[in-house]
């Protein structure tokens, strides 16, 4: 008897719900930004998302002819969300690392970034360099000399971050004579160094610019060398559950695609004022 | 459930064991003597007395001790006039201004426990003391602060156990306390559930530790209630 109305129940719950149910759920991504790291990802006024990465995602769902939702989300609780299925994608800046693939998959890269310090300008460090305007960590050997400059440059300092970014671990691995303290979000770094507690920021180009706009001209500088891959990753990728293949294929071709078409190019300009495309 | 990570992120987490510590009892220090303070002007009568320490606690009891932790560590510093003055040195340290907010919070909360326990001492105890001749400062010292301690001790104990959680927001001005060190480490690996049931059983055991001084100071102050069992 309880068999039977087991069954009974189920079946009218699977034919009353599940068929159509399913077939947009499926189609329905729901994509998580930050929105406090602009340009890449921001709010406006109205807490809206607004940025790079918004318009990418929106054209990105229009390529692959997916139903998508933007959801604004914490950078800490991220991964774990995906992980839990309560998003489906993740779309934050997050640059491609080997520690995060370990844990999710990456369809991409779409951009890529340059990491840089900056200081106030009444500051030494202003205006010291190391003799290189870019260094290229995926050449250990030529970016040597570099690094090492820069090392001695910031021996004994403090230097502020946003906690587990790969400017971090940047830091941990070349770096070891400097203070670091982890803040949750490089804003606060940033007011940190516009009070004298630490004596320099380092994090991604286009957030720490945006900073130095809103800080006023006159305040911030950049200074020592812009550097990228090696430790500081690939680029940024749209983080996936690694068991989403068939999507990580569709953005795949989506991403190449806007890149071919120059829509990448276009946005990175409309956002950023240079490109931060990858090739 | 990864049991070996909890294991290993074990060595880390106790390594923050000793700043949660020192965060909880330099607060819980300064709260005393600011609570003590503030307790006598509030039951001094004096009118302007009053009125500024009920302003302190009100303040203090009202607002969430997050955002006190923001106003005095990015608030603060925003003002060039602090930046300049001679409290800078102190001021610019995240450990100072966290054991200042905390230290102002949890002396906003005893001074109303202290104040209430004093408030009960028996009426008849005064006038007995009085009686045999007593100061005020002397009645004071022997007879109403002993029986007004006894009384705040329970209430005490809980405002201890909130202080060592407290502690955690610490994390949220580069404090690299349990909770910080925490949080670090599960951007390193992810592993939100693992590392907090760590970071929580640290907790526990804080507040094990805590409960069993603060029963063991009631203990030691009622020997005329084991005298009568």
């Amino acid at each position: 008897m309880k068999k039977i109305l087991l069954a009974l129940v189920l079946g009218a719950l699977a034919a009353g719900s599940a068929v159509p149910a399913m077939a947009k759920d499926a189609k329905k991504i729901r994509i998580a930004s930050e929105g406090a790291f602009a340009p890449w990802n921001g709010m406006d006024s109205s807490g809206k998302l607004v940025g790079f990465e918004i318009d990418l995602a929106w054209d990105l769902c229009k390529r692959i002819e997916a139903d998508c939702e933007l959801i604004a989300m914490d950078w800490d609780g991220m991964i774990p969300s995906l992980q839990q299925g309560k998003i489906d994608a993740i779309m934050a800046g997050m640059t491609i690392t080997d520690e995060r693939k370990k844990v999710i998959a990456f369809a991409g890269p779409y951009g890529t970034e340059q990491s840089t310090f900056a200081t106030l300008k009444s500051s030494k460090l202003a205006g010291a360099g190391v003799g290189a305007e870019r260094v290229d960590l995926a050449d250990e050997a030529a970016a040597k000399p570099a690094v090492a400059k820069l090392a001695e440059l910031l021996k004994g300092k403090t230097v502020g971050v946003q906690t587990s970014t790969i400017q971090v671990d940047f830091l941990e691995k070349y770096l070891p004579d400097v203070t670091v303290r982890n803040y949750d979000k490089i804003d606060n770094a940033a007011i940190d160094l516009a009070a004298g507690r630490v004596d320099a920021i380092f994090g991604d180009r286009s957030p720490v610019e945006a900073l130095m706009r809103a800080a006023g001209t006159d305040k911030m500088t950049l200074f020592g060398p812009a550097m990228t891959r090696g430790v500081l990753g690939e680029g940024m990728g749209v983080g996936l559950r690694k068991a989403d293949a068939e999507l990580k294929g569709r953005l795949d071709m989506a991403i190449a695609d806007a890149n071919k078409d120059g829509t990448i190019a276009t946005l990175s300009q409309k956002h950023f004022g240079y490109d931060v495309s990858v090739r | 459930m990864n049991w070996t990570l909890m294991w290993d992120s074990l060595p880390r987490l106790l390594a923050a064991l000793p700043l949660t510590l020192q965060l909880v009892a330099m607060a819980l220090a300064f709260g005393a003597v600011l609570a003590f303070a503030t307790a006598l002007l509030r039951l001094s009568g004096n009118r302007v007395a009053v009125a500024l320490t009920s302003a302190y606690t009100f303040i203090f009891r009202g607002t969430p001790l997050l955002v006190q932790i923001f106003l005095i560590y990015y608030g603060l510093s925003q003002i060039d006039l602090i930046r300049d003055s001679v409290l800078w040195p102190v001021l610019s340290q995240p450990m100072w201004c966290a054991i200042l907010a905390l230290a102002l919070n949890t002396g906003a909360y005893t001074s109303e426990i202290l104040r209430g326990a004093i408030e009960t001492v028996p009426q008849g105890q005064v006038e007995a003391a009085r009686a045999c001749g007593m100061s005020r400062v002397r009645l004071f010292r022997r007879i109403v602060l002993p029986m007004a301690i006894r009384q705040m001790l329970p209430a005490y104990g809980n405002e201890v156990i909130l202080m060592v959680k407290a502690s955690s927001l610490a994390s949220t001005i580069t404090m690299m306390e349990i909770t910080g060190v925490a949080r670090r480490m599960i951007a390193q690996t992810f592993a939100v559930f693992e590392i907090f049931i760590v970071a929580g059983i640290l907790y526990l055991l804080i507040n094990f530790v805590a409960t069993r001084l603060i029963k063991h100071a009631e203990w030691r102050m009622t020997p005329y209630l084991r005298a009568r069992a």
